[in-house]
C-alpha cells in the first residue's frame, strides 16, 4: 500500500514497497506515456519529475516515495501539449518512433528550469537520455527553441572550420 | 503443397492466400499484387470509399490507407504525401489509417505487400499509391462534371476544392464524395501520373503527420496494451543459446506475490505469468532453471575469431565477384598493400523491446503487437496457435523502433501464443526485459576481411582481392535465399550489377570472396544489413590504398569511378558540401567514404580530432545521397542523421561479448549507446537525380563509419581495423 501524489491527485496503491515507480505508474496508476527501456537508470526512458527534480523512475522503490513528494509524469506536463518544450518539440519534428521522447521531453523541461538559456554543453550534459532513432540533432536545436535562444546558437558546433 | 519460407525459416503451408515472404532488408522480393481497385474493404464510417487507398468525409477529410508499418522511418507521411499529390486534396485534412493484415486478406491481398524492410516502404508502393490517388481524383471530377452536366475537361481541382470558371461554380471533394464513389473507376494503367518536377505536396520537407500524440504520452504501443482481465508474462530464453530447458522448480516461487503459473515455452524457455508484469519478472529472476547447453557453452568470442581466422584461410567458395587476374596483379605489383578487419556481433537494441498481447479463444485468435511484416505476423499467429487465418487478428501498432529486428520470425510473437495457450480466453502481454532483448536478438553478424591490393608505379590501383569471412544471415533465416552454395548477400554494396548495391569502382584485376562461417548466434538484417560491414572493410581499405600511393584520397576514388557516374556525382557532392581540401583548425582532420545500398548512392565526410587522453570526437559530418526522388527532404535528413546515430553507435561501442555461448553484456551499463554529446552536428545533402526510386532508412548509415574512421586514421596516423573503437587505444 502506498499513497502518492500523481499529475496532482491523491492515488492509493496495492504495491508492495520495493517496487519500482515506474511499474506503478504504469501498471497500477495506468498512465503509460512514462516508458521502461532498461530497468536500471541508463536510458532515461522513465524519466519524471519527482518535486521537479528529473528522475529516472525505473530505479526509485515506491516505498521511499513519500505522499508529500509531487510527481509528475508526460500526462500531466500541460494540457493539449502546450508546455513550451513540447511546442519545441512539434516545431522542429523532433520525433521519430517515438517511444524515448516522453522521456527526453522531461529531461528539457528540468534543464530548461534550471538553466533557461542552456549552452551546447548545458544540453550535453544533462540531456543523456538514449534515442536509438538518432533524434539527438533535432533535440538539440528544440531545446534551444524552447529557450528562445537567438537562431545562431542553434547552428551547432561550426568551429572545425577556419573561416 | 507448396510451402513458403519465413523471416525466421520455419516452412508454412500456403493456405489461401500468399504471404510476402521473409522481407528480410535485402531480400529484395515483392511478390504478385491485386492491386487497388478491388473494392472489397469495408468502408469507414461516414467516408466514401473511392478506392482501396482512398476515403473521403463530407467534412472534407480525406482518410489515406497505410498498408507498411511506421517504426519512425516517415513511411506513413511519405506515402500520404504522394497520394494526396496526385489525388490534389487539401495536405491540412489528410488523415490516415492502418490496414490490418486480416483486412488485406480479406480483401484478396488489396493493399499489397505490407511488410516494411530493406529501405522498401516507399519505393515498392508509390506507383500503385499514386496511380490510387490518381484515380480518384479523376473519379470526384467526374461527379462533378456529371452534377453540373459540364465536360470534365473544364473543370480544375486545387486543395481539394473542384471550380468551374465558366460558371464560378465550385464544390469540395467531401460534398460530391458520396456520388464519385458511385462513378466507375477509371484504368488504374492508363492513369498518366504528375512528372515529379511538378510535385506540390510530394517532395516537399513537410513535417511528419504522426507527432501529435508523441508529446504527450498518449501514444500507445504494443507494449501499452491494457485488456481487461489481462495477465503479464516475463521469459527467460536459454542464455546459451541453443541450449535446452532441463528442470525448474516452480514451488520456490508459486507463493510469490501474484504468480500465476510457470509456463515452458517450446524447448528452450521458461515464462512466468503473474497478474502485473514486474510481479511477473520478479519471480522469474527467483525461480531456479536449469539448462543443457551442450557443446555451445564452449564458445566464446576468442573461439569465434579463430573460427572466422580460419575462413580467411578456407578455399571454398560462398560468393564470387572476379574481373581480370588479381592474385597475379597484386603478386606482380610495384607497390602492395594489406589489411585484415573485423566487426563484431551488434544487437539492435530498439528502445520498446519485444513484445506481444495474445488473446487465445476456442475459435479465435487475436494479438496485438508491433511488427515490420504484419502478415508474416498473422501467419505466425495461425500457425503458432493452430487456428485458421480467417478467425485470426492482428492489431497494428506502430513500432518503437524496428531496424530490421522487428522484420521476421516473430520470436516474441510465437514465444506469446504458447503461453497464452495456457490462459484461454485470456489475454497475456509478453514483455522481454533489456536484458533478454540483449541476450536474444538476431544480431548484425559478425564479420572478418582480408583486404590486398597492388598500385602500379604511379600509384594507379591494378589489382583488388577481397576476401571476407563471416556469418550468413541467409544460413540462418533464409537458406532459399543461398543458390548453388552462393550467398550473394553477404557481398551487398560489392555486386556488379548496377541498380541497388553496385560497388563504385572499377578495378582492372578485382577477385571477391565470401567464405561462410556460421557460429551458433542468431544473426538477421541490422540497418544497412551487409553494407554495413563491407562498407567498412571496403571504404577503410581504399582509404589505406590512396595513403599508399600518396595520392589525395577524394583524388584517388575519383580515378576508379568514371564508369559510375551517379557514385562520383554524389561523392562529389560530399566532397564539395564536406569543404573537401580546404583547412581545418589545428587537430581537425578530415575523412571521405562512398558506398551504395538499397537503390540509393550515399557518401560522407568526417571532422574529427582525437585529444590527448585518446578521446576521439566527431565534430562534423556532411552526407550526400541520391535517393533517385526525394518525396520529403525533412524526412531524408531525419533518416541520415538516424543512420549516423545508429552507425557511430555501432563503431564506438557496439559488441556483443560472447563467453561460455552466452551474451555477457545484457543492458546499457555494458552495452553502451551513443548519446547527445557524441552525436555529430550532421549537414545532409539530397541530390536527387529524378530517374529512379530508391531507398532512404537505410542507405546512408553505410558511409557513417567509414568516414569516421577515415578520418580517424589521418587524426592519428594509422588506420584501427578492430572494432568497436572502444577497444581500442587511440594515442
Amino acid at each position: 500500500m502506498a499513497k502518492l501524489n500523481i499529475n496532482g491527485k491523491a492515488r492509493d496503491v496495492q504495491v508492495e514497497p520495493d517496487t519500482p515507480l515506474l511499474w506503478v505508474i504504469r501498471e497500477q496508476v495506468g498512465l503509460t506515456g512514462t516508458k521502461y527501456g532498461c530497468g536500471v537508470a541508463q536510458c532515461g526512458a522513465c524519466s519524471v519529475h519527482l518535486n521537479g527534480e528529473i528522475t529516472r523512475s525505473c530505479s526509485v522503490r515506491v516505498g521511499d516515495v513519500k505522499p508529500t513528494d509531487k510527481i509528475i509524469t508526460i500526462e500531466g506536463l500541460s494540457a493539449n501539449a502546450s508546455h513550451p518544450v513540447q511546442k519545441a518539440w512539434a516545431a522542429v519534428d523532433v520525433p521519430q518512433c517515438g517511444y524515448c521522447q516522453s522521456g527526453q521531453i522531461m529531461a528539457a523541461v528540468a534543464l530548461l528550469k534550471k538553466k533557461p538559456k542552456p549552452t551546447d554543453a548545458d544540453i550535453d550534459e544533462a540531456m543523456t537520455n538514449i534515442c536509438r532513432c538518432g533524434t539527438y540533432q533535432r533535440i538539440r536545436e528544440a531545446v534551444h527553441l524552447a529557450a528562445g535562444n537567438p537562431a545562431p546558437a542553434r547552428a551547432a558546433d561550426r568551429a572545425t572550420r577556419r573561416s | 503443397m507448396k510451402k513458403m519460407v519465413f523471416g525466421n525459416g520455419q516452412r508454412l503451408s500456403r493456405r489461401n492466400f500468399v504471404v510476402g515472404s521473409a522481407a528480410l532488408a535485402g531480400g529484395g522480393l515483392a511478390l504478385g499484387l491485386n492491386v487497388p481497385f478491388a473494392g472489397e474493404a469495408a468502408a469507414q464510417s461516414g467516408a466514401n470509399e473511392l478506392n482501396v487507398w482512398v476515403a473521403i468525409k463530407p467534412d472534407d477529410t480525406c482518410v489515406i490507407r497505410i498498408a507498411r508499418s511506421e517504426m519512425g522511418q516517415g513511411t506513413l507521411t511519405g506515402l500520404a504525401q504522394l497520394v494526396a499529390e496526385e489525388l490534389e486534396c487539401d495536405w491540412k485534412k489528410v488523415t490516415t489509417e492502418g490496414i490490418t493484415p486480416s483486412r488485406n486478406l480479406a480483401s484478396k491481398r488489396a493493399w499489397g505487400d505490407m511488410s516494411t524492410g530493406g529501405s522498401r516502404g516507399i519505393r515498392t508502393s508509390q506507383d500503385y499509391v499514386r496511380r490510387a490517388g490518381a484515380a480518384a481524383r479523376i473519379m470526384l471530377l467526374q461527379a462533378a462534371a456529371d452534377q453540373w452536366k459540364v465536360p470534365v475537361g473544364d473543370l480544375t481541382v486545387s486543395n481539394g476544392v473542384i471550380s468551374h470558371a465558366a460558371s464560378k461554380r465550385t464544390i469540395s471533394y467531401g460534398k460530391i464524395a458520396a456520388a464519385a464513389a458511385k462513378v466507375a473507376p477509371p484504368d488504374q494503367k492508363a492513369i498518366k501520373l504528375k512528372d515529379p518536377k511538378d510535385w506540390k505536396i510530394a517532395g516537399k520537407p513537410l513535417h511528419r503527420l504522426d507527432t501529435a500524440d508523441k508529446l504527450n504520452g498518449s501514444k500507445l504501443y504494443a507494449i501499452d496494451v491494457k485488456l481487461p482481465g489481462m495477465l503479464n508474462a516475463a521469459i527467460k530464453d536459454a542464455p546459451v543459446f541453443g541450449a535446452k530447458v532441463v528442470s525448474f522448480d516452480e514451488a520456490k516461487i508459486a507463493k510469490m506475490p501474484g504468480v500465476k503459473k510457470v509456463v515452458k515455452v517450446k524447448d528452450t524457455a521458461v515464462a512466468v505469468v503473474a497478474d502485473t508484469w514486474w510481479h511477473a519478472k520478479t519471480a522469474l529472476e527467483a525461480l531456479p532453471i536449469t539448462w543443457d547447453e551442450a557443446e555451445n557453452g564452449k564458445v566464446s568470442d576468442a573461439t569465434i575469431a579463430e573460427h572466422l581466422k580460419a575462413g580467411l584461410a578456407a578455399t571454398e567458395n560462398n560468393g564470387e565477384r572476379k574481373n581480370g587476374d588479381a592474385l597475379a596483379a597484386i603478386a606482380g605489383a610495384a607497390k602492395k598493400v594489406e589489411a585484415t578487419y573485423y566487426t563484431p556481433f551488434v544487437s539492435h537494441a530498439c528502445m520498446e523491446m519485444m513484445n506481444a498481447t495474445v488473446k487465445l479463444s476456442s475459435d479465435k485468435a487475436e494479438a496485438w503487437v508491433a511488427t515490420q511484416n504484419l502478415e508474416a505476423a498473422l501467419a505466425a499467429l495461425g500457425e503458432e496457435s493452430g487456428v485458421p487465418l480467417a478467425k485470426c487478428d492482428v492489431h497494428r501498432y506502430d513500432l518503437g523502433g524496428g531496424f530490421g529486428r522487428r522484420a521476421g520470425g516473430h520470436d516474441y510473437l510465437r514465444q506469446a501464443v504458447t503461453i497464452a495457450k495456457e490462459f484461454p480466453d485470456t489475454p497475456v502481454k509478453l514483455i522481454w526485459s533489456r536484458e533478454e532483448d540483449q541476450a536474444h536478438d538476431f544480431y548484425r553478424p559478425v564479420a572478418m576481411c582480408k583486404m590486398s591490393a597492388g598500385l602500379d608505379e604511379k600509384g594507379n590501383l591494378i589489382g583488388l582481392h577481397v576476401k571476407s569471412s563471416g556469418q550468413s544471415i541467409n544460413a540462418w533465416s533464409n537458406p532459399a535465399g543461398i543458390v548453388g552454395g552462393k550467398d550473394r548477400r553477404q557481398m551487398q554494396g560489392w555486386w556488379e550489377e548496377p541498380g541497388d548495391a553496385q560497388l563504385g569502382y572499377t578495378v582492372p584485376n578485382l577477385l571477391i570472396e565470401y567464405v561462410m562461417r556460421n557460429t551458433h548466434v542468431p544473426v538477421g538484417p541490422w540497418r544497412g544489413v551487409n553494407t554495413n560491414q563491407n562498407g567498412i572493410f571496403m571504404e577503410c581499405f581504399i582509404e589505406e590504398c590512396a595513403r599508399a600511393s600518396g595520392k589525395d584520397s577524394l583524388e584517388f576514388r575519383r580515378a576508379l569511378m568514371s564508369n559510375h557516374p551517379k557514385h562520383l556525382a554524389v561523392l562529389n557532392a560530399a566532397a564539395e558540401k564536406g569543404d573537401w581540401g580546404k583547412p581545418l583548425l589545428p587537430g581537425v582532420h578530415r575523412g571521405i567514404a562512398q558506398f551504395m545500398g538499397y537503390g540509393s548512392y550515399s557518401a560522407a565526410t568526417a571532422e574529427v580530432s582525437v585529444s590527448k587522453q585518446g578521446k576521439l570526437k566527431v565534430h562534423r559530418m556532411v552526407l550526400a545521397t541520391n535517393c533517385g526522388h526525394a518525396v520529403n527532404p525533412h524526412q531524408i535528413a531525419a533518416q541520415v542523421e538516424g543512420g549516423v546515430a545508429y552507425g557511430l553507435s555501432a563503431l564506438f561501442y557496439g559488441e556483443m561479448k560472447i563467453d561460455k555461448g552466452r551474451v555477457t553484456n545484457t543492458n546499457f551499463d555494458t552495452y553502451e549507446i551513443l548519446r547527445l554529446a557524441e552525436m555529430p552536428k550532421v549537414e545532409t545533402v539530397v541530390v536527387p537525380t529524378h530517374d529512379f526510386w530508391g531507398g532512404v532508412g537505410e542507405p546512408t548509415i553505410c558511409v557513417a563509419a567509414p568516414a569516421v574512421l577515415n578520418a580517424l586514421m589521418a587524426a592519428i596516423g594509422r588506420p584501427i581495423r578492430n572494432l568497436p573503437l572502444k577497444n581500442e587505444k587511440l594515442v
